[in-house]
């Protein structure tokens, strides 16, 4: 019977764009979360938004549940494939479609790298903002399947935030197209609700991005602190100051041993917690501001200041930041990783009860966060080859959502519920909340063939399987954020 | 207006939406096409008030029916603000209502609109639900993102009791160039030519009139003075004094320029536009029209007697949607294809189709 019904999808692409061999699934079983695992039925790997079209089209006919994946980063299990289920793979639908310098806008197919955005603004002076860590592999379809944040969140928001337009398949196989080039638009906004759908919508297929002019100038501070409250008081004495820098980042003893090991970042000695400041502007602006920012840094004891005084230091900091997950591969064989959000004003007390926690587990835990709007990055060390390690880890990483919850923060900040913590839901909404959720999943998706099993808690939780770095994370290709 | 439909309390707001079959939520009456609907109104101006300010944390909570220029003052005295400039503020609107009419002003050119600033949203659902989505902290991904669907609204998809917001640091000083342009054509080119540039404007708005260009720059004061010199040796214009901009962007913000008793529409738009717009509008009637953003919106404003019918003909003529905030004539002009997902996500939140259509 699946078999008929896989039939007619088989049909709709050549043979060798439809994967059924196991050899051929393998590398499309798991995602950035490496601790689960499913093989699919198949994987489609369309060419055209026509295909990707006639692809969903059959699987709701078919009621055949389908995985959009991108290049497979996602750290709460957004792409796990599906029991009974294909994946339907958007990679080659890479296609910049339109790049338009004057309204500051591009056109991209959902398989375009992130990075590759900015990488052809950059010639006419413009970027695209949101930067996740794992931009040089992540696609925009992803982003905006899991509203994706990164390190300047606080000044520019998240991915939600730069989608003006949108054209998509949704899971009833309808076609709508939402927003359009122009900054503005009449409500309500379907783009806003689109955007973070964590694929149970449908699939975007083209997506209309804003630009930014590239600032003109870039101030970038390293600081190092005898103690992370040290670091954490500075980050308050910063934005009770009313600068609003473009990004402020922490990383704890272990994040910086880490990134030490992975690339070589040179920080300075006997440090607890390494602050990362970065301003940006047009120069008298940068100038000014700069001033104000040394000032409030001096004022806070550092051990050493560190301004990178070329692009190329200021690109060194920031490669010491950006990989500080992946590299925490060379301090242990496995990590989960968070992304609670917690009032600023209390990551403080947050950052300490983690340590009290982890201590209380056995396990280590590395901290990176995005200090500037309260974003913690946990990494919480373990061995999945120790009986019952990946079960404590997993009970330690549920601790600290809950904390972040009672804070008054949210369980995730930009990697979205996905898999991993969909048993979480409950804390954060009533179950009025979660049927409202339920019921406006089930307009886009009346069948729940995209991608069930992400977001809402329910039976059928995923076997935890055998964990490890995933093969592009080994090769440092790849990094979780 | 019968008093029971005024609620104080949340739960009088649950009460109100359940003892009525139809119903539209009623604010300051600054945009009274939107509320023109055949459906009991229930006012929000008794659900006011901050819930929550934390500066350090860069947001608040307050009542929906709070009107904008309270939350503005309160905001003000701790040295931040709403980015986006919130529209007729002085006149009386709500945070409510402005996000139902997703109006954001000439702020929000540099920083985003009200979407990109409102973090969480309490509402009540067709079924008289009081549910709460997104969240109150700057940055959150749990659950689909209904607060932004919020924006734009128009009261037809629930009834907003309480909202939170992210908010800045209010740069330390502004300066404001109004520059001469050669009617909308030259505000275009201008437009074109400055699409990429380093001064990180703060507003870029063609008054009515379409013969100057308002800009506005933000930041540390002595940042400001060489980058309006900066402009001023490229284009003819002159810096204004605070007290004349302060005109001036008060004016546009309350559309104070618009004819009294007149059409007002918004327009959503690209800046090529502009021309046309006018063009198409001007063998209609007296027309007036604000473009702001940097082009991106049409503000319209038409006198009372100028035929609804070419002027939503010229709307439509253009390909352009348009959202009528005073007058009478229909609610959206121009084309709207209605989709299966639309008809389908009112049956999720309003059951009970105790909203009235988009369209009335």
């Amino acid at each position: 019977m699946r078999a008929d019904r896989l039939h007619e999808l088989a049909t709709l692409l050549p043979a060798e764009r439809w994967l059924t061999r196991p050899e051929q699934l393998t590398a499309y079983e798991s995602d950035g979360l490496t601790a689960f695992r499913k093989r699919p039925l198949a994987v489609a790997v369309p060419e055209s938004s026509d295909e990707v079209v006639q692809l969903v089209r059959a699987c709701h006919r078919a009621q055949i549940p389908f995985v959009a994946r991108g290049s497979g980063t996602s750290l709460s299990g957004g792409s796990l494939p599906v029991e009974g289920g294909v994946v339907i793979a958007l990679n080659r639908l890479n296609r910049i479609l339109k790049l338009d310098p004057i309204q500051r806008i591009a056109v991209v197919e959902p398989g375009v790298i992130n990075a590759h955005v900015t990488q052809a603004a950059a010639p006419h002076g413009l970027l695209y903002a949101p930067d996740p860590s794992s931009q040089t592999i992540c696609t925009i379809g992803g982003n905006v399947a899991f509203n994706s944040g990164g390190a300047h969140c606080l000044k520019y928001g998240m991915t939600s935030n730069h989608v003006l337009g949108l054209r998509a398949v949704l899971a009833t196989g309808e076609c709508v197209t939402w927003g359009g080039p122009s900054r503005e638009s009449l409500g309500p906004d379907w783009c806003g609700l689109f955007t973070g759908n964590e694929g149970l919508f449908g699939i975007a297929l083209e997506i209309t991005l804003q630009l930014l002019p590239r600032p003109e100038r870039y101030h970038t501070v390293l600081a190092g602190y005898q103690t992370l409250d040290q670091a954490g008081d500075a980050v308050t004495a910063i934005v009770a100051s009313g600068l609003l820098p473009g990004a402020i980042e922490i990383m704890d003893a272990l994040a910086l041993e880490a990134a030490v090991a992975a690339v070589h970042a040179d920080y300075p000695p006997g440090c607890e917690a390494v602050l990362i400041v970065e301003l940006e502007g047009p120069r008298e602006v940068v100038e000014s501001d700069r001033a104000r920012l040394e000032a409030l840094l001096a004022a806070s004891s550092p051990v050493e200041m560190r301004p990178a005084r070329s692009a190329e230091e200021r690109l060194a900091i920031w490669k010491g930041r950006k990989c500080a997950f992946s590299a925490v591969g060379r301090i242990s064989p496995d990590f989960l990783v968070q992304d609670g959000v917690v009032p600023r004003r209390r990551l403080g007390e947050a950052l300490r009860r983690i340590v009290e926690m982890s201590r209380e587990s056995g396990l280590r835990c590395a901290n990176v966060f995005h200090a500037g709007d309260g974003n913690l990055h946990p990494l919480i060390l373990f061995n999945g080859r120790e009986p019952g390690a990946l079960e404590r880890a997993e009970a330690l990483a549920g601790r600290i959502l809950r904390m972040c919850v009672e804070m008054g923060g949210s369980l995730t900040g930009e990697h979205g519920i996905g898999v991993e913590k969909r048993d979480y839901l409950p804390e954060m909404f009533n179950p009025e909340e979660i049927d409202c959720l339920q019921r406006i999943r089930l307009a886009f998706d009346p069948l729940e063939i995209a991608n069930p099993g992400k977001m809402f808690p329910g039976p059928g939780a995923p076997t935890l399987s055998q964990p490890g770095l995933h093969p592009l994370e080994a090769a440092g290709v790849i990094s979780r954020e | 207006m019968n008093a029971d439909l005024a609620p104080s309390t949340l739960d009088e707001l649950v009460e109100a939406v359940r003892s009525v079959p139809r119903v539209i939520p009623v604010g300051g009456r600054t945009k009274p096409r939107l509320t023109q609907a055949a459906a009991t109104p229930i006012s929000t101006l008794r659900l006011s008030g901050m819930v929550d300010y934390e500066p350090s944390e860069f947001t608040f909570t307050a009542l929906a029916g709070t009107p904008v220029r309270e939350i503005a003052r309160t905001l003000a005295e701790r040295g931040q603000y709403l980015p986006f400039d919130p529209m007729l503020s002085e006149a009386g609107a709500t945070l409510g209502g402005t996000i139902a009419s997703g109006l954001s002003g000439p702020g929000r050119f540099r920083f985003g609109g009200l979407r990109d600033f409102i973090l969480g949203v309490r509402f009540v659902d067709g079924a008289g639900r009081l549910l709460r989505m997104g969240g109150k902290v700057v940055k959150n991904a749990a659950g689909f993102d209904l607060p932004k669907f919020f924006v734009g609204s128009l009261g037809r998809w629930g009834i907003l009791a309480e909202v939170t917001f992210k908010v800045f640091p209010r740069p330390e000083a502004s300066r404001t160039i109004a520059l001469q342009v050669d009617h909308l054509p030259g505000a275009t080119q201008f437009i074109r030519q400055t699409s990429v540039n380093r001064w990180e404007l703060g507003a870029l708005d063609v008054l009515p009139g379409g013969q100057r260009i308002a800009l506005r720059l933000g930041g540390p004061e002595r940042a400001l003075d060489p980058l309006a010199q900066e402009i001023l040796g490229r284009w003819t214009g002159n810096l204004l004094s605070i007290p004349d901009a302060d005109d001036l962007w008060s004016n546009l913000n309350e559309f104070r320029w618009a004819h009294p008793e007149g059409y007002l529409l918004k327009v959503p738009l690209c800046p090529d536009q502009m021309p046309a717009l006018f063009d198409a509008l001007q063998p209609v009637g007296d027309v007036r029209i604000h473009f702001s953003a940097g082009g991106n919106v049409a503000y319209v404003s038409l006198p009372g007697e100028t035929s609804a019918v070419l002027m939503e003909k010229g709307i439509r003529g253009l390909g352009h949607t348009a959202l009528t905030l005073r007058g009478r004539c229909p609610l959206a002009l121009g084309r709207h294809t209605p989709t299966g997902v639309e008809a389908a996500l009112r049956l999720s939140l309003d059951p009970l189709n105790r909203f009235p259509p988009m369209d009335d």
